[in-house]
Formats: structure tokens, C-alpha cells, sequence
């Protein structure tokens, strides 16, 4: 019996973006990556017409020395910890990042209220420090995020960043400043494949072009929801495929903070459940080697054990 | 896949002949698809028809089960691509290595690690359920002496590893009750094992090449009377293994191609245990059995963890008991916090009040398995279910004080919680995330 065909063709595919821009673009980067493009569903079809764009890891840099952090993930960046620009170097030199996500943690009014000078100022050493396209991802208090993110934007200007993030009831401010200053943005909903299709279309309606858009549908970490943004993943991909232009951006995925909260990650002390130094990279690591599956293109990182095993899956699946 | 009245109709004689008892064939055809007659009315039916429909009621992905009583695993029959559609039905099942080749106490050691990849997480028990005995010595006879200690201490389904049809045979002399997994038929020895398989009535995986090989070899197994097949692609690749195994859920499930519909097997063999982690993916997209070369505990409650996540049912919110809950060494001074029955929400709630080193009372409210803002919204989450809760739980008896945490996306309902109640209510953030900094801040 000849085994039979499976149809290949959809009218859709994921858009192709690209970060980061060099000196050819008028930016200051020395690489830029593009991201997007799959044809199916993740492991269908072939991989030479259907796999797109190999997914990148985003290494999270935060404004302000975390006072949370398990010690297994704090361990990784003591030295560096108090200094963006030094640690963002570290995370590219050292753990192969292929972008840095600069986390505004410190301007969020109850974790230090920072200003906006002192985000610019951040921005600027990370832009100067390291040649990596660059995500600038506000504190997630919109007030806050309003005054701040406009001139974190302006900021970097020319760089060809990625913002965000802007939502459903917050999207105006951001959304045009990211639009001014030649800015990809991050559009997010909370594990709602509405919301997050709203917010596409309330941004767009405003001008901002639907090929620099990359989703963020919220993150849940292995354990504790991923299973929600794992079928929101692959539904946003069904829906790219069935020809929905609203949904067919590319999808990023906040999986160090997520899985670096939970207890099975940081717990220590269980010799059954395994060395917490073991289990802390292994975790964030399958949350993001999961949610690979269901269509991620960039995953925001913490730990560099864990940054080396997805990106050893993702070299044997993309490659 | 379902034939509908139209096409079982072509495959009756036509006749209108009424022995059915219906006025017509069509009638008859009619009746089948609905699953309101039997086939066996109809006398006249042909042999080919009779075995065309049969296949046509089978499941597209065949039901495997290998072990025995409680060791009993099944893995296949699964009906959908994607687990929004539906429920994935049999969950992966993890089978770590055993070799044949190991010393008296390493063989020990192995087998006493195999045993303790067992877990309570949230309340539920996971763990391996089948372990993979691999005849790397090459020798038939220390095979057959390595899976008989096995089987004897351990609780767990069995597969046999080995292509040499003699080892097989000697090691399901003291096994067969077991019902072993059968690792593997090849193209080369499939005459000889899957005589074995039916012999000692035990599955058998296939192992080929390719998809055409897979195809053959199914053909032959099937042929010689052996129903229970697993296929397994021979391959170091774990990008050809995914595309394949996408692939061929795909033919069993849209094509319902049967060379192909069944149950898939993937061994990652060799690398640290780092690189076992990719088995997530393999556990993800349609690898029925994961064999894997490492007996690290944090590789396993992380693995099992993803297949807990993949194969819950998306249609059931999954729910936590609406009770009290106490978190590390409370007193009658500790917080209370209400929250819902979500487990998500719980949990998440959990896991911050623990980063928190308060030690808090959480008061779970039943809201039907929905989150904070939907059971509002929903009037799920309301004054007089917190009152309901307060009540039920005992709570007054067990604090000296009546401050309740409520969460700060609900705030309005302070004031109408205070009537119905009696207790004072105290907004806590919005996001469960803050609570470390507000229980330290207002409670620490
Ligand atoms: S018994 Fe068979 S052939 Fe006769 S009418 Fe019924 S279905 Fe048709």
C-alpha cells in the first residue's frame, strides 16, 4: 500500500521579522536575527519548506539587582548583578544569548520606582555594551510604563528594537512612540486568543504595521499552566495557517520568570525530586522547550544551563 | 474513521431482499451508521464487505497494553492532533534503561534508582511505569538471567530489548506472564519475532528505517497473527524522529492509513542528562513510550510533569479541594488570604506565600475551577461564598483575629464581604507575585 500524501499547502504562514539593525540600517548592532516564517504546524511537513525561522533565545538583563532570585540562578550572575551593561556582555559572551531582554523590574513603583533617566541610562549601556538586538520590556505597571517606555523608545531609536509590552486596555502611548521611533512591538493578552487577537487589530487600526508585531500571550511555567499557553500557541498557529493575517505574528514567550517562581524549580532539600541544581535549569528549560512545540519564536531566558539545552534542541530541530 | 450510511451502503448486496427485517438495503445502511442494527442481520453480506466495515469501526490508532494486573500499561488510541481539540487519552508512558552488561551491584544500584522515580506533585502520584532491559551483552543467556532479576524487583511494565530472536526467547522463559514489550522486529529478523510475539501472545515494536519500512514490517507482524504493534523509527535523529512521528499520527488520524495506526516508541540513548530534557518534544508531539538513558530524579519529575500538562483534559479547568489550606508553621496569628479553587490560581497563590516565609492560612473558595476575575465576573466568587467558606472551613476557631486578605483585582467587594461576614477585609495586590513583598511588609 503506497502511503498516502498529507496536503502541505495553507494559505497562511508566520511572518518574518527581523530585530536589530547594523550600521547599514542606521543602527549600532553587529547582528540581527530574524525570526518567523514557519509554513505548518511545528513538526509538520518537511523541514527544508516548513520549519521557518530557527527560534531565539532573548536573555532577560534587569535594571536593578534582583532580590528574589533562587540562589542557583543568582549564583550565575552575582558578579554582575548591579551592572546591566556587564551582565548583558556576560549573557552574550558567555552564554551565547542571542538577544537581551532588558526587564524594567526597578521603575515598577513598588520595586524602586526608578525613573525614566535612569531606564534611558540603562538602555544606553546595554545598546553600547553589547552588539545583540535589543527587547526593552517596561515594568508591567501601565502608569508607570507610560511615562518611562516613550523615552526608553526614543532612547534607542534607530536600533530596531522590540517593545512592549501593550495590551488590550493600555496600547495607545506605547504603541505610537514604538511607531515614531521605528520600533518592532510586543502585543500581549492574558491567555486569551481574543484579547490577543483584539489587540492586534486595535493596534493596527492605528497604523502600526502588522509585519512588526510579535505576540506575547502570557506564560504560564511548566506545572502551573503551561498547558493554556501551550494550546494558545498552537491555535495561534492554526489560525496563521488557516490564512488569519491578525494572528500571524511571531510568538514570544517570558519563561524565566515563570518557571524560576515555582517550587519545583528552587526547592531544595527534596534529594527525591532531584539536586535543585539540577532541577532549576531542567525546568526552565522544558517550560521552553515546550512551548517550542506549540510555536514559539523567542524565549526569554534566566539560567545558562538551561539557555545551552534549548538551544542544543533547537540546533538539532533547526539546523 | 465513521462511514456514513451512503458509503456502507455501496458495500451491501443491494438486493432488497428484506431478510434485515428493513424494507430496503439504504434502510439498513441507514440504521448501521447510526449504530442501531448489527451487521449479522444481513445474511447475505460478502466476506470483503463484512471485514471492510470492521476496519472502518476500528479506532484509527490501535489501544496497545503490555505488563500485567497493576503493571499494566496502554499506550495508542488516540483520536486527536492537537489537545484543544480533545483530550490526549493514554498518556506517555517513561521507561529508563537497564543493561545487561553491568555488574552484580551496579545492577542493583540501577534497579534500586529505576524504583525511586516515583512522585507526589500537587497532590497527585506520577511516575515510570515501564522500565527498558537492553541486551548489550549480546548474550542471550545473560539476558535472560538479567530480565528475570528485574522482573522480580521491580512493579513496572517491561520491555525486552534485543534483536536477536534467541535472547528474546530466553528472556520471556521466566517473563512471558508478564507480558513483556517485545524490542524489536526488524526487517531482518521479523519471521522469527513475531512468531515469538505470538507464541508468548506479547506486543511487539517495529523497528524500520523509514515509514515504507515501517509499513512492511506491520504488514508481516500483522500477517502472522500478531495485533499489538509499536512502531519505533530507527533513527539517532531526533529532527527525523518528530517529522516522522508528526507524520504518521497524521496518516493514522486524517488518512486513516492502518500500516501506520498505531502507538510510537523513541529512545534518546547516549548524552548527559541534560540532553534528555529534548524528550520533552518527543512527549509533546505523539511518542507514545520515551525510552531514556538517565535515572536522574530531576529529569523525571520534570518529564512527568510535562506529560501531567499535556495529557489534562482542556475541557475540565482542573480544580483544587475548596478547603483550608495552612502553609508552613502557622499560628493563630498568621494571615488569611482567600483565593479560589482554580489550581492554576491556587498554586500560583501557594508558591508565592512559600517564597514569602509567612506563614499563612489560605482559604480556597469553591468557584467551579475559574480564576479570580472570571469567577467575579461570573458571580461565582461573591460575598456569600466567602462567607460559605469562612463557615465551612472552621477558620474562626483556628486565628484569634478577623483579618481577611482579599485580592486586590476584587477590591469592590469589601465592603458587602464585611457585612455578610463580620470579618475586616485588608486588599491584597493584584497579582499573586507581589504577595511575598505585601506579606512581608504588612504581616512579616
Ligand atoms: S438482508 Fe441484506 S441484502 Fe437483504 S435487504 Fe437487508 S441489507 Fe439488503
Amino acid at each position: 500500500m503506497a502511503i498516502p500524501q498529507v496536503a502541505q499547502n495553507f494559505a497562511g504562514s508566520v511572518t518574518e521579522v527581523t530585530l536589530g539593525a547594523t550600521a547599514e540600517n542606521g543602527g549600532t548592532r553587529t547582528s540581527t536575527v530574524t525570526i518567523g516564517g514557519a509554513k505548518n504546524i511545528v513538526h509538520a511537513g518537511t523541514p527544508a519548506d516548513s520549519a521557518g525561522r530557527k527560534p531565539v533565545i532573548a536573555m532577560d538583563v534587569l535594571d536593578v539587582a534582583p532580590t528574589d532570585w533562587p540562589d542557583e540562578l543568582m549564583a550565575q550572575y552575582a558578579d554582575v548583578a548591579d551592572d546591566p551593561a556587564a551582565w548583558a556582555k556576560k549573557c552574550v559572551e558567555q552564554f551565547g544569548a542571542d538577544m537581551i531582554c532588558i526587564k524594567f523590574d526597578g521603575v515598577h513603583p513598588d520595586k524602586g520606582d526608578k525613573t525614566a533617566e535612569d531606564a534611558v541610562k540603562v538602555t544606553k549601556d546595554v545598546l553600547a555594551a553589547v552588539g545583540v538586538p535589543i527587547a526593552l520590556w517596561g515594568c508591567e505597571n501601565n502608569d508607570k510604563d507610560n511615562k518611562v517606555m516613550p523615552a526608553v523608545s526614543q532612547a534607542a531609536k534607530g536600533e530596531n528594537c522590540l517593545i512592549g509590552i501593550v495590551e488590550e486596555d493600555n496600547y495607545k502611548a506605547l504603541t505610537a512612540i514604538t511607531l515614531a521611533d521605528g520600533h518592532h512591538l510586543i502585543t500581549g493578552a492574558p491567555l486569551d486568543i481574543n484579547i490577543a487577537k483584539q489587540v492586534n487589530i486595535l493596534v493596527t487600526d492605528m497604523g502600526f504595521p502588522a509585519e512588526k508585531i510579535v505576540t506575547f500571550q502570557s506564560t504560564g511555567a511548566l506545572g502551573y499552566g503551561i498547558e493554556y499557553a501551550y494550546s494558545i500557541g498552537e491555535r495561534q498557529r492554526l489560525a496563521t495557517l488557516a490564512g488569519d493575517k491578525t494572528m500571524a505574528m511571531p510568538m514570544i514567550c517570558d519563561v524565566g520568570y515563570e518557571s524560576w517562581r515555582v517550587k519545583e524549580a528552587k526547592l531544595e532539600g527534596v534529594p527525591e525530586w532531584g539536586e535543585a541544581a539540577d532541577r532549576g535549569p531542567m525546568w526552565e528549560a522544558t517550560t521552553a522547550i515546550c512551548l517550542l512545540q506549540a510555536g514559539a519564536d523567542i524565549i526569554r531566558m534566566r539560567h545558562p544551563r538551561a539557555v545551552a539545552m534549548v538551544k542544543s534542541y533547537i540546533n538539532q530541530i533547526w539546523d | 474513521m465513521a462511514l456514513t450510511g451512503l458509503d456502507i451502503f455501496k458495500l451491501l448486496p443491494k438486493t432488497n431482499c428484506k431478510k434485515c427485517g428493513m424494507p430496503t438495503c439504504l434502510a439498513f445502511a441507514m440504521q448501521l451508521a447510526q449504530k442501531r442494527a448489527e451487521l449479522d442481520a444481513c445474511p447475505e453480506v460478502s466476506e470483503e464487505s463484512k471485514n471492510t466495515l470492521a476496519a472502518a469501526a476500528a479506532p484509527p490508532m490501535k489501544l496497545v497494553k503490555f505488563g500485567t494486573g497493576e503493571t499494566e500499561v496502554q499506550v495508542g488510541q488516540e483520536t486527536a492532533m492537537f489537545r484543544h481539540e480533545e483530550k490526549f487519552h493514554n498518556p506517555s508512558v517513561l521507561a529508563p534503561t537497564i543493561y545487561d552488561d553491568l555488574t552484580d551491584d551496579q545492577l542493583a544500584a540501577r534497579i534500586q534508582a529505576v524504583n525511586s522515580l516515583q512522585f507526589e506533585r500537587v497532590g497527585e502520584q506520577i511516575g515510570i511505569k515501564a522500565v527498558t532491559i537492553i541486551n548489550k551483552s549480546g548474550a542471550a543467556d545473560t539476558f535472560a538471567s538479567v530480565a528475570t532479576k528485574v522482573a522480580a524487583s521491580v512493579k513496572l511494565a517491561l520491555i525486552l530489548c534485543s534483536e536477536n530472536p534467541g535472547a528474546i526467547k530466553a528472556a520471556l522463559g521466566s517473563t512471558a506472564s508478564q507480558v513483556p514489550l517485545i524490542a524489536a522486529a526488524t526487517l531482518e529478523n521479523v519471521d522469527k519475532m513475531a512468531a515469538i510475539a505470538k507464541e508468548n501472545k506479547c506486543p511487539i515494536v517495529a523497528k524500520g528505517a523509514s515509514l515504507e519500512d515501517l509499513e512492511t514490517l506491520t504488514e508481516k507482524i500483522k500477517a502472522a497473527g500478531v495485533e499489538d504493534i509499536v512502531l519505533s523509527l530507527d533513527t539517532d535523529s531526533l529532527k527525523e524522529n518528530l517529522y516522522s512521528l508528526s507524520q504518521m499520527r497524521t496518516l493514522a488520524l486524517k488518512k486513516a492509513f492502518r500500516p501506520l495506526g498505531y502507538p510510537s516508541l523513541t529512545a534518546l540513548i547516549g548524552g548527559d542528562d541534560d540532553s534528555q530534557i529534548a524528550a520533552t518534544s518527543l512527549i509533546c508531539k505523539y511518542s507514545g513510550i520515551v525510552v531514556l538513558d538517565t535515572v536522574n530524579p530531576a529529569v523525571y519529575l520534570t518529564l512527568l510533569t510535562v506529560i501531567m500538562n499535556i495529557y489534562s483534559d482542556p475541557q475540565k479547568p482542573v480544580q483544587v479541594e475548596p478547603k483550608l489550606y495552612s502553609i508552613g508553621e502557622t499560628t493563630e496569628n498568621s494571615p488569611v488570604i482567600f483565593t479560589t479553587n482554580f489550581s492554576l490560581t491556587y498554586y500560583t497563590v501557594e508558591s508565592d506565600v512559600e517564597a514569602s516565609r509567612v506563614p499563612c492560612h489560605i482559604l480556597v473558595v469553591d468557584t467551579e475551577g475559574t480564576s479570580v476575575l472570571t469567577a467575579y465576573s461570573g458571580d461565582k466568587l461573591n460575598d456569600k461564598a466567602v462567607a460559605d467558606a469562612i463557615t465551612k472551613s472552621g477558620i474562626e476557631d483556628i486565628v484569634s483575629h478577623k483579618k481577611l486578605i482579599i485580592p486586590g483585582y476584587v477590591a469592590v467587594m469589601s465592603g458587602k464581604l464585611e457585612e455578610a461576614t463580620g470579618w475586616e477585609t485588608m486588599v491584597g495586590p493584584r497579582e499573586s507575585s507581589m504577595l511575598p513583598k505585601y506579606l512581608q511588609e504588612v504581616w512579616g
